[in-house]
């Protein structure tokens, strides 16, 4: 077990070095930072003096081994925009994306385990129809679309719901519910399929002859081998919301976490606050990624860790 | 052929689907014939008019205007333009690259399939959408920028699938055969690989198709896709979302086009996924007839017993 | 109703299964009879697509979409096993009383659960016994079936036993509750020939420790002879022939019967080239309306284009068939131009 996660680490690494190998060429050889994060008024030496400050100014190689090192050691600058280290602003504003990937995630799960398992019960039945169609709907609606209609219904025209910020729970109820309801679509249209599936397998066959009640089948035998693909998909959505559905979420509901900084930033040119964000995120994207596999471990008695 | 149109004409949503592509696919080609006004002549007098059947509307603009007066029907089938224009130059962009390095992985196998494949891993936990922001922040957000960034951010996919069919035939005898007696690499690649591969590849495109449409609208909405004076739905829905107060139909129709395209794409995949696939197919009619007789059953009020 | 102390365990009466297919309804089951009484063995032979499984399926309740059952019946112990007014008592019945044992044990087991777990999962639902109870039982089954090291088997998955293991871990699920009948569908055709007798041998004996009677489907003729006291054969939906398996074996009646039994290698046997009934059985999808081995029948005359009826045959206890010329020799070589006789 240990040496698995440390040889996943060491895979993770990788990525992070990937993402940063990416965002050095993105930033220092297709881009021209100085250009995007000074104002158009600058004199030519306040550019030579920036250029400087960062290291533009030295051969590429040097540029990206500093790089690197400042990476390894979690510092990604000032940020230009809120005057402090970029990493302060990041770990500010971490916890109130996590809260909304948890609740509108969690929430997600919750639902889409029962509806799919009752879509399949009757394949080609009337829920069954509906659930499909109305899956199909879920998966095909654009989220911030979807944010700015809630708004419009519940906020604007039945005032029961704040439109946008952070506050109680009911701030968190309209993000939550958008950055669900897509999630939810794809879960529910896998957790069906997965579940017909299942019900016809020999296994199955097995269980209904020894004469278990169809509760029984159901939940003893048929979700436990769903559990599998769903685990699967449902990590994949959070992976997903975190690399960008929250971007598109919190900046229609302005939620302070941090999807609405990396866009804040991106309207104050401010590349090192970006910067942080992106890694904070494939980090993370690498430790959920660690933990799916130690979950599946303990879901599926064939996975061998190693 | 006709088998097929007689199939789909059964199945309601998908035939819904299939005719909703085919409308909204001639009116991004016929848009200049079509779109009752130029999508960004503006009029100061007649801004924010609702649709038609509102209090305030009239026929010159049946789904109204915007805040600069421009007519939003037009806009819509202008915007279709690019919808689809970026979903096929991305996934064609993407499907080639990705596909070339599947197939290269699958067929020289050994070395060059651990190194590529574990660059698709690596690329795959990346954090997408973020990264996509961070490049088109840097190098300033432009159609073109939007149409390379999306294919070189969604190849991966085509490599895994491509280079999973290429593993499975080689193993097939006679493809195993074809090889063990000479035949040159080309030719086993065009007779035997390309054929299977071209119809995961399609129901594969026509499913990240629909995804790109959802990145761009995303994209655009986040002012870093589309740029103005060009059109795009989620352009549209971003610059409604200041006017949901006074004006829902600036952010409700351009939604609704992206949301009706996708879903009729969708609707449509789903049907043809199962329509290709002859056991899916069985089971699909089989289902269909269980759930008939179910109705029926109910209907006649009886259950069965002891026949 | 009073079940008479001789009367059948189970009685399979008229039973027609039907499947919906793309291309119409296949007639699966086209009026089955057969019973097995208390401590008998009965197989069905057959080939595949003759009905032997869905035969065995329709006894388990296991008749799924597309399939139905459309009528006839099956009874344990005098009561419908069909009737949905029953559904709950036939559930009762299924896994204790009659236990089932299919044909592949690779895909058979839960692969996510331990073998004990789902041994004493049948234990608690069908004898109420506590969990340790029961998983102190799984051992003793465990062991019952031939499995070394039972404590440490128990704890283990499916992936992790061999296929002769995983058919003996079937095998015990079927005894747990010590059941009247055990059927075996195919019990032994994906295993190795080697395993194959093992599974076999063990059947056998706990037949005759626990007195169980035995419904055993099976194509291969050669499972049939050392295990079974009558045999029944199935052709297109249909019982064509019942009887001792002596009977059947040595003076079959029906022409397919002959055919088949012509067509079994045997070690005794020197015959230079293995001979095959020509041609293939009629399709469920539109069957005729008389004997359906008519098409391949070396003898068949005008009155076999309407349906034979399932008689008795004379001078015989207990043997029956449905062929309008029973018992005559149809494959006498006099009658097959040699150039019909097949390699295979």
């Amino acid at each position: 077990m240990g040496r698995f996660i440390l040889r996943r680490l060491g895979q993770g690494f990788l990525v992070v070095l990937g993402v940063s190998l990416v965002v050095f060429v993105a930033m220092r050889v297709f881009g021209d930072p100085a250009k995007v994060m000074l104002p158009l008024s600058a004199t030519t030496e306040q550019r030579a003096e920036f250029e400087h400050l960062i290291g533009l100014d030295r051969p590429l190689p040097e540029q990206f081994v500093t790089f690197i090192g400042e990476l390894a050691t979690l510092d990604f600058g000032d940020s230009l925009w809120q005057r402090r280290p970029a990493m302060e602003v990041v770990f500010e504003r971490l916890p109130n994306t996590l809260m909304l990937v948890g609740a509108g995630l969690g929430f997600a799960m919750i639902m889409a385990l029962p509806l799919g398992a009752l879509a399949a019960l009757r394949p080609g039945g009337i829920i069954d129809r509906v659930t499909v169609i109305g899956g199909l709907v879920g998966l095909s609606t654009p989220q911030f679309w979807l944010g700015l209609l809630l708004i419009m219904l519940f906020a604007v025209q039945l005032r029961i719901l704040p439109t946008s910020g952070i506050g109680g729970v009911s701030h968190l109820i309209l993000p939550a519910l958008t950055l669900a309801l897509p999630s939810m679509a794809r879960m529910v249209l896998l957790v069906r399929s997965q579940v017909i599936d299942e019900l016809n397998q020999q296994y199955v066959k097995t269980a209904r002859a020894k004469g278990l009640r169809f509760h029984q089948v159901l939940f003893g035998h048929a979700l436990r081998n769903v559990m599998i693909p769903f685990i699967t998909l449902a990590g994949w959505e959070v992976i997903s919301a975190l690399a960008g559905y929250t971007v598109v979420v919190e900046s229609v509901f302005a939620w302070p976490g941090l999807g609405h900084t990396a866009i804040q930033a991106i309207q104050r040119n401010d590349l090192f606050l970006l910067q942080a964000i992106v890694f904070t995120v494939a980090i993370a994207i690498v430790l959920v990624n660690i933990l799916l596999d130690v979950i599946y471990k303990f879901i599926d008695p064939r996975i061998k860790l190693a | 052929m006709r088998a097929l149109a007689e199939e789909l004409w059964k199945d309601k949503p998908g035939l819904i689907g299939f005719v909703l592509i085919v409308t909204i696919v001639l009116a991004a080609i016929l848009a200049p014939l079509i779109a009752p006004y130029d999508p960004a002549t503006q009029a100061v007098v007649g801004r924010l008019k609702p649709p038609v059947w509102m209090a305030k509307g009239d026929w010159a603009h049946l789904l109204g205007t915007d805040q600069l007066g421009r007519d939003i029907l037009s806009r819509l089938i202008y915007g279709a333009r690019t919808s689809l224009i970026v979903g096929i130059l991305v996934v064609a962009l993407a499907g080639t690259f990705g596909g070339t390095i599947g197939l290269l992985a699958g067929f020289r196998g050994g070395r060059t399939d651990t190194i590529l494949m574990r660059l698709v891993d690596i690329q795959v936990a990346f954090p997408g959408l973020l990264l996509i922001l961070l490049i088109v922040a840097v190098i300033g957000p432009s159609m073109v920028t939007m149409i390379v960034v999306l294919a070189l951010t969604n190849w991966m996919i085509y490599a895994r699938v491509v280079r999973g069919i290429v593993l499975s035939v080689r193993q097939m005898p006679y493809v195993e055969a074809a090889e063990m007696i000479g035949c040159q690499q080309s030719r086993v690649i065009f007779r035997h690989i390309l054929p299977n591969l071209t119809s995961p590849l399609l129901t594969l495109g026509i499913l990240e198709f629909t995804n790109i449409v959802l990145a761009e609208a995303a994209l655009s909405f986040l002012g870093l896709g589309v740029q103005p004076p060009a059109t795009s739905w989620g352009l549209d829905v971003s610059t409604g979302k200041d006017y949901i107060f006074v004006a829902w139909w600036l952010v409700t129709f351009p939604g609704l086009c992206i949301s009706v395209t996708v879903l009729s794409i969708n609707l449509f995949a789903n049907w043809l996924r199962v329509t290709t696939d002859p056991q899916e197919r069985e089971k699909r009619f089989a289902r269909a007839r269980a759930a008939t007789r179910r109705r029926q059953e109910r209907r006649a009020g009886v259950g069965r017993e002891t026949p | 109703m009073s079940p008479a102390a001789d009367r059948p365990l189970l009685e399979i009466e008229r039973l027609e299964v039907e499947f919906d297919t793309r291309r119409g309804v296949v007639r699966g089951l086209r009026g089955v009879d057969l019973s097995i009484g208390r401590g008998e063995t009965l197989a069905i032979v057959g080939e595949s697509g003759s009905g032997k499984s869905v035969t065995a399926q329709a006894v388990m309740g296991l008749i799924d979409v597309p399939g139905r059952i459309v009528g006839g019946d099956v009874r344990w112990k005098g009561h419908s096993l069909l009737s949905r007014s029953r559904a709950r008592q036939a559930r009762d019945i299924r896994g204790k009383e009659i236990a089932l044992v299919f044909q592949d044990p690779m895909t058979s087991l839960n692969p996510l659960i331990r073998v004990g777990q789902q041994i004493s999962e049948v234990l608690r639902r069908h004898l109420g016994m506590t969990r340790a109870d029961a998983d102190l039982r799984v051992l003793d089954l465990l062991e019952a079936v031939g499995i070394p090291a039972p404590p440490r088997r128990a704890k283990q998955y499916p992936h992790e036993l061999s296929g002769g293991m995983r058919q003996r871990v079937m095998i015990a699920m079927a005894i747990a509750c010590e059941p009247e009948l055990l059927i075996a569908d195919e019990p032994t055709t994906a295993l190795d020939v080697t395993i194959q007798a093992q599974v076999l041998e063990l059947i056998a004996g706990l037949q005759e420790t626990l007195g169980l009677s035995v419904l055993l489907i099976t194509h291969d003729l050669g499972v049939v002879a050392g295990l079974c006291d009558r045999v029944a054969v199935m052709y297109a939906g249909q019982i064509v022939e019942t009887g001792s398996a002596e009977d059947v074996f040595e003076r079959p009646a029906h022409p397919y019967t002959q055919g088949l039994i012509r067509s079994t290698p045997r070690l005794d046997d020197h015959m230079e080239r293995l001979v095959s009934i020509d041609g293939a059985p009629p399709s469920l999808l539109a069957p005729p309306p008389g004997c359906a081995f008519y098409e391949r029948c070396p003898i068949a005359e005008a009155r076999c284009a309407t349906l034979p009826p399932l008689i008795p045959i004379p001078n015989r206890t207990a043997g029956s068939v449905a062929c309008w010329r029973a018992t005559t020799n149809a494959w006498d070589s006099a009658s097959v131009p040699p150039g019909e006789l097949r390699a295979v």
